[in-house]
């Protein structure tokens, strides 16, 4: 009774999932063709799926939500581990007013914009995070495919995209503290619980990482990857528990893994994070009404030509600190243009707020522009190859 | 020695550049995944990278044994360039009476001037070799001395 009931709902999802992931499939390699990340596309195809879209879906949503709320887990847990301890150090030591600057003048826009809605706090405070983090993934597929690794710029490049991905451990508690929406006080303790959290985890994973990572240093490929995934999902829920973001936590454990064992999560986690990813970002624009994100189009636009700005100003500061010439000062700053997963997840934390749809539709329209003219910018910005 | 700076990529690697005695600025980028990129930088726009080579594990040990093997042959035609000293290498044939003898036995210090620097017997190279070693059938012989000394011991080797 149980079996048949579930064999028939599990065959719809199943059908359903399969017909989505192949279309992703399809939408990853013209993405390939025309030399951009699928972000973009896959949020294009949410929309088409979603809520005023052509297609409808009646796949559980719990399923999905689940399966996106990993994705996210695995993108934080991915960006962890693609940085060892040495060079986060290194990139505390060197950009750390870079990286304030950055933070001050690419969250101005967003906040700005939302505050000019009308929106709540919370919500302006995330459509800063949203302006603010440029996406490592869409820039490092960028200056891999242009050739751009060896340039000089790149290291000054790359450094800010540390200090970005650093400064969400302290964005990210703040911003769920936020939107949690409780009164001023609460909301004051609740901050500082989980920054004291985030502290206290980042301690022990800088200190205990090394012993952690020879512990798992002995399995093979398989207990590797179920530990490292456990592991992440186990810490992402003890942080939500407390209140500082599951993403935060599947972070903290990225970072705690060093040596050979951080290059052999890296890999094994690779493949999943790529399919959980692609479905939470096809969640996330699923759930924008698209009439609604019409009806934003005005500062949608407004916000991507000011934070365009903002951005490219940012990278040509940097670089020319860095004594970089002025058309490697254009380079870095039009590859920094682009925003991606970073902006996707922040503006996802406030899926339960008050102006949470408009946020989504908001930060859907300004990913999908920025995920498209940054690397055609950062293209043109560069001698012809 | 020219000066190599080293700059640490976050998330990619290491680069390594310096400047070639001809002025052009070469940069050898080592991706964690043991990837490497050669990439030389532009004259005009000293930032940018113009001709990029990716080599896989396998391409670097290929370059490397190429660039490894043109330093041998560097180093042996600095020496064949003293004036009047020649080096060859004679392999001995199981014809020659000598075949079978020692170094010693042949006394080619003797009859041809020419010293004996190594033998090279079986894959196995012994460099400064005692008088006492054995020369066997196959086996080849590293001589220093003139170019008629050296005439003169291939003589008595392979024949």
């Amino acid at each position: 009774m149980l079996a048949a009931a579930a064999s028939s709902t599990t065959a719809t999802a199943f059908i359903e999932v399969g017909g989505v992931v192949l279309g992703l499939a399809v939408l990853g390699r013209l993405a390939g063709r025309f030399g951009i990340t699928a972000i973009p596309l896959y949020l294009i195809a949410g929309l088409a799926l979603g809520d005023g879209g052509f297609l409808k879906m009646n796949v559980s949503h719990d399923f999905i939500e689940v399966a996106a709320e990993i994705g996210v887990l695995l993108l934080l847990l991915a960006l962890g581990l693609e940085y060892t301890g040495a060079e986060l150090r290194h990139g505390l030591r060197t950009g750390a007013a870079m990286g304030a600057f950055d933070a001050v003048v690419n969250f101005v826009p967003g906040f700005g914009v939302g505050m000019l809605l009308g929106w709540d706090l919370p919500a302006a405070v995330l459509l800063g995070g949203v302006s603010w983090a440029s996406s490592s993934g869409i820039i490092a597929k960028v200056l891999a495919d242009l050739d751009r690794l060896g340039n000089r710029e790149t290291p000054t490049i790359l450094n800010l995209l540390v200090m970005e991905d650093l400064a969400m451990a302290v964005y990210l508690p703040v911003a769920a503290a936020l939107v949690a929406g409780k009164a001023l006080g609460t909301t004051a303790v609740t901050i500082a619980v989980a920054l004291a959290a985030v502290a206290v985890i980042m301690g022990l994973a800088l200190r205990f990482g090394d012993r952690l990572s020879a512990a798992l240093h002995d399995s093979d490929d398989e207990p590797l990857l179920l530990a490292v995934f456990g592991l992440t999902l186990l810490v992402g829920g003890l942080a939500q528990r407390v209140e500082v973001s599951a993403a935060i936590g599947a972070f903290l454990v990225g970072l705690a893994l060093s040596g050979p064992v951080q290059e052999r999560a890296e890999a094994l986690i690779g493949p999943l994070r790529d399919l959980f990813a692609a479905v939470f970002f096809v969640f996330f624009s699923f759930q924008i009404d698209v009439t609604k994100l019409v009806s934003v189009a005005l500062p949608i636009l407004g916000l991507t030509v000011v934070a365009f700005a903002t951005k490219y100003l940012t990278g040509w500061i940097a670089a020319a600190r860095a004594g970089i010439a002025k058309p490697g000062r254009h380079r870095a700053g039009a590859t920094l243009t682009a925003r991606g997963e970073f902006s996707i997840v922040v503006a996802s934390l406030g899926a339960s707020a008050v102006d949470g749809p408009q946020l989504g539709a908001v930060a859907a329209g300004f990913v999908l522009l920025t995920a498209l003219v940054g690397p055609l910018a950062a293209r043109f910005a560069g001698p012809p190859a | 020695m020219q000066e190599i700076t080293e700059t640490m990529l976050p998330g990619v690697g290491v680069r390594h550049e310096f400047t070639t005695s001809a002025g052009e600025r070469l940069s050898l980028l080592t991706h964690r995944t043991g990837r490497r990129e050669l990439a030389v930088y532009d004259r005009g726009d000293p930032d940018a990278c113009r001709t990029v080579f990716h080599l896989s594990p396998g391409d670097v040990t290929i370059l490397g044994d190429l660039l490894g093997v043109a330093n041998v042959s560097e180093t042996v035609h600095a020496v064949q360039q003293l004036e009047g000293v020649v080096i060859d290498w004679i392999t001995v044939s199981p014809k020659s009476g000598f075949a079978g003898t020692s170094i010693l036995d042949g006394q080619f210090r003797t009859t041809t001037g020419v010293s004996i620097v190594a033998v090279v017997h079986g894959g196995e190279t012994i460099p400064a070799p005692d008088p006492t070693t054995r020369l066997d059938a196959g086996d080849t012989v590293v001589g220093v001395g003139t170019a008629e000394g050296l005439r003169n011991l291939r003589a008595l080797l392979e024949s």
